[in-house]
């Protein structure tokens, strides 16, 4: 098989591209979807450890599991404050949203 | 490593992957990075496939192309951009490339075995495992067990569904009802 | 597992491109082409077409997707709790139906709230 650290580099590369994404984008839609690829990196972290390390153990899958439904719920709040803040200010730049800002 | 069908495979899905990322994150047109988006969660799903989880690549098409992207693809259209012409990128984006580099050679650092064989450190742990034991075949109904077993998962798996409960009614209260607010200026209101 | 049980899904995935593209190139090929006016316009007969393409849609389309994610994802839990049934006791049965009652009860209040009616 593929060894272990080859997953783990397509996982590093897909979270430091979305980390990238998060910094450097704009658009607060496309923010959150950097923010999907982090997560699908730390998923495809979690189901290669549990292959490679405890494939009879089943954590690592119930845990990516959780990550699903997190993922959704936090897609689904996200967009909808990004929907609500566009309304009101005709805008999903993440910059112009910066009333709390000092 | 020789080079066999599966290692062609993970090179196909690796590329996938992390190109349509790149793509994500650097197209202008939101749109298209949505649809890269969708090419990049496939190519995750198919490296479930190749890490034995058909159940949890099946999730992925299903959950999150069908699904958490479609949604991202509504708020797309319902936040047409009057500002198209504004550049994509903060100012500080070679900072952010700097940082995504930076994290990126440490996390590499850590997980290559390369590191070992040139002797520059030893504090990487040993990831090149290449043949682990198989799955079992009852793994999945395993995991529907361990899921409602009160000793495992049982309380994460209740809280999942408040989870999910408030994220619904969270949204819908913020989105619903479309006041007079919603339509901007000079453009229609309805579809 | 070994990957000869994806060959067929392979197969099937290479021709689920190949038959759509078979046409399309086909066409590309074949078709002559005497480009008019008319013939480019969107609906060569229909309804002419006005204003932008990038309108405002409702928002209700996406709370429709909400609704459709929010049971979407309870696939994730449901699909294994129902091939281990036969292995699980009467608590297991409680355990969901409380899951799902949640989710229903985020349904029922979306559609109190008049989300689901379309205005």
């Amino acid at each position: 098989m593929v060894p272990l650290w080859m997953y783990l580099m397509v996982a590093a590369g897909l979270f430091s591209i979305g980390l990238y994404g998060v910094l450097a984008r704009r658009n607060a839609i496309a923010i959150l979807m950097s923010i999907e690829l982090m997560l699908n990196a730390v998923n495809i972290n979690l189901v290669a450890f549990w292959r490679y390390q405890a494939p009879l153990a089943l954590n690592g899958q119930a845990f990516a599991a959780f990550v699903f439904v997190v993922a959704a719920a936090e897609a689904a709040v996200g967009l909808a404050l990004i929907i609500t803040i566009y309304r009101r200010r005709q805008s999903v730049i993440a910059e112009d949203v910066d009333l709390l800002k000092w | 490593m020789d080079i066999t069908v599966e290692s062609i495979v993970f090179l196909i899905f690796g590329v996938l992957t992390l190109g349509s990322a790149l793509l994500v994150v650097t197209t202008r047109n939101l749109f298209h990075g949505a649809l890269y988006l969708m090419a990049s969660l496939f190519g995750v799903a198919g490296l479930f496939v190749l890490l034995a989880a058909p159940f949890l690549a099946g999730v992925q098409v299903v959950v999150y192309i069908g699904a958490i992207a479609i949604l991202i693809i509504f708020a797309i259209m319902l936040t047409p951009q009057v500002t198209a012409m504004r550049s994509v990128r903060t100012a500080q984006w070679p900072v952010a490339v700097a940082v995504a580099v930076i994290f990126f050679a440490l996390l590499v650092s850590v997980v290559t075995p390369l590191m070992d064989e040139l002797g520059v450190d030893d504090f990487a742990a040993d990831f090149t495992q290449e043949n682990p034991p198989d799955v079992p075949a009852d793994s999945l109904v395993r995991l529907g067990e361990q899921l409602v077993d009160p000793q495992q998962f049982m309380l994460p798996f209740e809280v999942a569904s408040v989870l999910l409960m408030a994220a619904l009614i969270g949204a819908v209260l913020l989105v619903w009802p479309e006041g007079t607010r919603s339509t901007p200026p000079g453009e229609a209101g309805d579809d | 597992m070994s990957l000869n049980e994806w060959i067929f899904i392979g197969l099937f995935f290479a021709l689920s491109w190949i038959l759509p593209a078979t046409p399309i190139v086909l066409g590309k090929i074949l078709a002559p082409r005497r480009p008019n006016p008319v013939k480019h316009q969107v609906y060569e007969c229909g309804v002419e077409t006005f204003g932008d393409t990038r309108v405002q849609f409702r928002a209700q389309y996406y709370i429709f997707a909400l609704v459709f994610v929010l049971f979407d994802v309870e696939l994730v839990f449901l699909f294994p709790w129902a091939l281990a049934y036969n292995q699980l006791g009467l608590f297991a049965l409680f355990e969901m139906t409380v899951f799902i009652f949640l989710l229903v009860v985020a349904l029922v209040y979306t559609w109190r709230k008049g989300a689901l009616t379309w205005a």
